[in-house]
């Protein structure tokens, strides 16, 4: 007989890792299960921003709610987490996007952020391998660049000194109804309540969840220190992003650790292998160029593709399951879920013991996409 | 004798016959850290056939070029240690 456990954790990425942390840490019994190594899903494809949105109300919330769990946590992190305070750069290429980045101005300044209009000289002084002619842009001081798998490692050790416990390379098949999980291989484990925090995985877990794969590709350079200095997106990209049926580039780069440069971004669906597609890498760098001319000197080291979990309303499930509060959902965080990670496991964590949450949890619960559907298991 | 090119390794010149191997006149200049890893330490040519990338230099401006793959032009400004 296996003992039992409070809570079985279904995935070791990023948001399987900071839930394990979280419930561990609220005096749970927890058990992480993953059919791969730690991270090996969309934390490992993952660019690791940690960035405020504005989407939606409740993607704000969210956010700047784990950005400030990451600010908390950052002087705690190893090393290795690479954690870089470098603020993200939106950029407004026309007059237009402008008027974008002064609403956003004020809706962040609003909501307590600290944020920095640039006209068209101090950006070119912020970022001098920018092209000319781009009408200015937004910094948001105070979002971060992370290196995920090694936060991932980092969260599940954190939940590990806990008294939690971690088995990778276990295949999970089931989650049960009353609770407890089944294997690949027959065996049951026992727990009161089980999370489906599988990414990609997890409607393979719960039939009919509305979490579709969302490919990305990225590229790092060889070390060019300076070459840039925030995190550098494009404000196009809210309407690429936003963009939930066809195929779409976006510039978005970032300076890593020492002097690399990790270039996206590009989204497609209904793309199910992970294999590189030549034409989006092409599309996605030729943006890229656009806009930093001076890529082209740069050698490339690398180049991978993986997918992200995605929901039909860009907001993550975290919550219990309407049809059985033995399962719970800790997943559909597609691009941010490294930034909101964080804020997802103090979520999970607050209520399944039955704390008070410090943000509205209801915009994320399940049953807003999973209701009324009698189809779904 | 073969006709001989100059080229300057961070400032020193050295002149060396034709068809050199960058990296041998890295060598011949008196430089044995050609760069350093992220951590700070020092390295140098080991494999010699473009594979291990330790010869790395900057050459006229441009980062990141494997000396052991390049022959030495005339008037080529090379920067070591970076």
């Amino acid at each position: 007989m296996s003992k039992s456990f409070d809570v079985v954790i279904v995935g070791a990425g990023i948001v399987g890792a900071a839930s394990a942390a979280e419930c561990s840490r609220a005096g749970l019994k927890v058990l992480v299960l993953d059919r791969g190594p730690i991270g090996a899903g969309s934390t490992g494809a993952a660019m690791g921003h940690l960035v405020v949105m504005d989407d939606s109300e409740a993607q704000f919330a969210l956010t700047s709610y784990s950005l400030q769990l990451w600010r908390r946590l950052a002087p705690e992190l190893p090393d290795d987490v690479e954690y870089n305070p470098c603020g993200t750069l939106w950029i407004a290429a026309d007059e237009e996007e402008m008027a974008a980045v002064f609403r956003k101005k004020e809706y962040y300044e609003g909501q307590g952020l600290r944020v920095e209009v640039l006209d068209a000289a101090s950006l070119a002084a912020a970022e001098p391998n920018l092209r000319r002619g781009l009408a200015g842009g937004l910094r948001v001081v105070d979002d971060a660049v992370i290196y995920p798998p090694c936060a991932a490692r980092f969260l599940l050790e954190r939940a590990k000194e806990n008294g939690a416990e971690v088995r990778t390379g276990i295949e999970v098949s089931s989650l049960d109804a009353h609770g407890g999980v089944g294997l690949a291989d027959g065996t049951r484990i026992s727990a009161a309540i089980s999370v489906n925090a599988a990414g990609c995985g997890s409607p393979a877990l719960t039939p009919g969840l509305p979490v579709r794969k969302r490919k990305g590709h990225l590229v790092v350079t060889d070390r060019y220190p300076g070459f840039i200095r925030h995190q550098i997106v494009e404000l196009g990209y809210l309407k690429s992003a936003h963009s939930v049926s066809a195929d779409s580039v976006a510039f978005n780069v970032q300076p890593r650790g020492a002097g690399q440069v990790l270039i996206g971004s590009s989204r497609q669906f209904d793309a199910e292998k992970s294999e590189i597609d030549q034409d989006m890498l092409r599309r996605m760098l030729r943006r890229a160029l656009e806009f930093l001319p001076g890529l082209k000197h740069l050698s490339a080291l690398r180049s991978w593709a993986g997918h992200r979990p995605a929901t039909p309303d860009k907001l993550p499930l975290i919550g219990p399951s309407p049809e059985s509060d033995k399962v719970w959902f800790a997943t559909g965080h597609e691009g941010l879920g490294i930034t909101t990670s964080l804020a997802t496991g103090k979520l999970l964590a607050d209520l399944i013991v039955g704390r008070p949450t410090e943000i509205p949890a209801a915009p994320y619960a399940p049953e807003r996409l999973l209701k009324g559907d009698a189809d779904h298991g | 004798m073969a006709d001989l090119v100059t080229i300057t390794v961070d400032s020193v010149s050295v002149s060396v016959p034709a068809g050199t191997v960058l990296a041998a006149a890295i060598v011949q200049a008196g430089v044995t850290r050609f760069r350093r890893s992220t951590k700070g330490e020092p390295r140098g040519p080991l494999c010699g056939m473009g594979i291990c990338f330790e010869c790395r230099v900057t050459v006229n401006g441009r980062p990141h070029c494997r000396s052991c793959q390049m022959l030495c032009e005339d008037g080529m400004d090379v920067r070591t240690d970076e």
